[in-house]
């Protein structure tokens, strides 16, 4: 259209300056396409060299080959590491954490974002700015007083958490739950008012409000919430890098960082495989996903 | 108005029957509280009281039993390692924040300046890094600058480079831990600015165009002015993220060498949980406060702004 209009705009000079501009739309599409194509190399050359060395033998990865290639493909590494019981415990840990905080999440943030963007109440809208302020504390402040609490804790009434790994179900909510609220706040204020007018004409009272209009009409900011939610406890390090230590309490990330690296060896075969498949849950739900969770993405900045 | 219909659906039912107690229930805000009460509870418990309670830790020695005031600051401010780590601190957020940024920016236009056909697939592409757990990550990264079978310097070695110890000299890991950290969030700030992109209305690029207005006026004019919002926003979030950042410098280098690489989260994580002085590791992460502070009031001023604009 542009182009179009440029033409008539210079009518003389019409058949060669339309060659011209589109010559440009050419080259400037090579470009981007040579530029995304170094880029795209670039952000997925660690995937890429992690699948490599996973499919290699420790022999192949200390022998001075080329380490861009595999010239004696295996599986070994994989059937070994899930053979081994203790990675399968990593697993299972993080599958726990990750799945009962992502319903605690859930439970705790929707009713909060339901009363917070429709019924006003007497410091709604302080408390709507707070969960927000909170999102902005990082957890590598809170780590240390929190560490000292649950200690406390353990000398007053004897309940151990630390070390266990359900410790973890106490502390990924308050990384997950205020920006879960703080989106759905934005999905449900978007949902007009005259839905919900609609469903108290109808006889509804607030509880079938929120379950029969406002969870079914915002299910894609809830989705999004819940893979936010999911990924952040699935990736999650330093909470329990801090809490926990025996190797049966340890979740994936770090099971991988401390007992794969047994003193100065490293593994690199085992190391690699591990890191893959603990990146394949969250890979696999965005390659499912993907238009979801970009819309939890851009949602926390750009509603509110 | 939702509010009054139900208010009188509700008196209308049967203001005989009900006693006042079920009635105070059945209020509005009172059943509004109640449905926040467990986000209140968590927020209240786990986060403002850990924060309050972390500046109270900063005050004791050692050992927990004594009020030692402002000491362990002053003994931090005439620790060299403390001013390093400030620096390296600042070095590392400003550096990474920049260049995702820059590149973020970049690869927006490029993804944005093909077919839209393409772009699903690219854009898709692009953002892995951001999918996969840091942690993970920056074990395939280690692996890429091991020392001895380091896949980085067998390149350069065809290009008859001599090895670089990429983790082992202080400026190269300092270089490792910005580069990682731009590969993780460079494609936040890429989806952002296209999302942002996609907002600007064709229309006022076609009237630029019209005005005679070239690459660089139409950028200057029209896309940066629509965009300015969110990528300030952004830039702000990555920001803090950033400068609270903890996984990547604790796995590519744990510190080292000779806390060269150390930012306030790490060493934090050092002298208090490992080093087992929790007061002065409470002392040092508190002093990522201010700048968190910083950013965290004009996040809050440029949403209050938005919301001003939108009502």
């Amino acid at each position: 259209m542009t182009a179009a209009l440029l033409t008539t705009a210079a009518s003389p000079a019409r058949e060669r300056k339309y060659g011209s501009i589109s010559r440009d739309r050419r080259w400037a599409l090579r470009w981007s396409y040579f530029f995304l194509t170094l880029f795209a190399i670039f952000f997925l050359m660690p995937p890429l060299y992690m699948l490599i060395t996973s499919l290699k033998t420790s022999a192949e990865i200390s022998a001075a080959t080329n380490p861009w290639w595999v010239y004696h493909p295996t599986l070994s590494n994989y059937i070994e590491l899930l053979g081994s019981s203790q990675y399968l415990t990593f697993f299972r840990n993080s599958a726990l954490v990750s799945v009962i905080v992502v319903g605690v999440t859930m439970l705790i943030s929707v009713p909060a974002a339901f009363a917070l963007s429709r019924m006003r109440f007497w410091g709604s809208a302080m408390l709507a700015t707070g969960v927000f302020l909170t999102y902005l504390i990082p957890e590598t402040l809170l780590f240390i007083p929190l560490f000292k609490m649950f200690a406390l804790i353990n000398e007053y009434t004897d309940i151990q958490l630390i070390n266990r790994w359900w410790v973890l179900l106490l502390l990924y909510p308050t990384l997950t739950v205020p920006f879960c609220t703080w989106i759905m706040i934005g999905y449900f204020a978007s949902i007009p008012k005259e839905l919900d007018e609609a469903a108290v004409m109808d006889g509804a009272n607030y509880r079938q409000i929120l379950t029969r209009v406002f969870i079914p009409v915002a299910l894609p900011g809830l989705i999004a919430a819940t893979i936010f939610a999911f990924t952040v406890s699935w990736a999650q390090f330093l909470y329990p890098l801090a809490f926990t230590t025996s190797a049966d309490q340890l979740v994936l990330p770090v099971g991988i960082v401390t007992t794969l690296i047994k003193g100065d060896v490293f593994n690199w075969g085992q190391i690699m495989t591990g890191a893959l498949l603990g990146a394949a849950p969250p890979l696999i739900i965005y390659a499912f996903l993907m238009d979801y969770y970009i819309a939890g993405l851009t949602a926390g900045a750009t509603k509110g | 108005m939702v509010d009054a219909a139900l208010e009188a659906l509700s008196t209308a039912g049967g203001r005989s029957r009900r006693s006042t107690l079920r009635k105070a229930m059945e209020r509005k805000s009172t059943i509004a509280f109640l449905m926040t009460l467990p986000l209140i509870a968590l927020v209240a418990l786990l986060v403002l009281y850990p924060a309050l309670y972390s500046i109270h830790l900063a005050t004791l020695n050692k050992s927990m039993e004594r009020f030692v005031g402002f000491s362990n600051f002053l003994f931090l401010f005439k620790r060299e390692t403390f001013w390093m780590v400030v620096r390296q601190s600042c070095i590392f957020a400003i550096t990474a924040v920049i260049f995702k940024a820059l590149i973020g920016f970049i690869v927006a236009h490029f993804v944005h300046n093909i077919p839209s056909r393409g772009q699903r697939k690219w854009r898709g592409m692009l953002l892995v890094p951001w999918v996969i757990p840091p942690a993970m990550s920056c074990l395939a990264w280690l692996w890429l600058f091991d020392p001895s079978y380091s896949a980085f310097n067998w390149i350069l070695d065809k290009f008859s480079i001599d090895p670089i110890s990429w983790t082992g000299d202080a400026y190269w890991a300092r270089f490792c831990v910005i580069l990682v950290n731009v590969w993780i969030g460079a494609p936040f700030f890429m989806i952002m600015y296209l999302a942002a992109l996609k907002s600007v209305p064709e229309q006022l690029y076609e009237a630029a165009m019209i005005d005679g207005a070239n690459w660089w006026q139409r950028m200057w004019y029209v896309t940066l002015p629509m965009m300015r919002n969110i990528m300030a926003i952004t830039a702000l979030f990555s920001l803090i993220v950033t400068f609270a950042n903890f996984d990547i410098v604790r796995i590519l280098t744990a510190g080292g060498p000779i806390d060269r690489t150390h930012v306030f989260a790490t060493w934090a994580f050092w002298i208090g949980i490992q080093g087992n002085d929790i007061p002065l590791g409470a002392s040092v992460s508190l002093f990522m406060v201010p700048i968190l502070a910083v950013a965290a009031v004009f996040i809050l001023r440029n949403i209050h702004r938005r919301a001003s604009e939108m009502s």
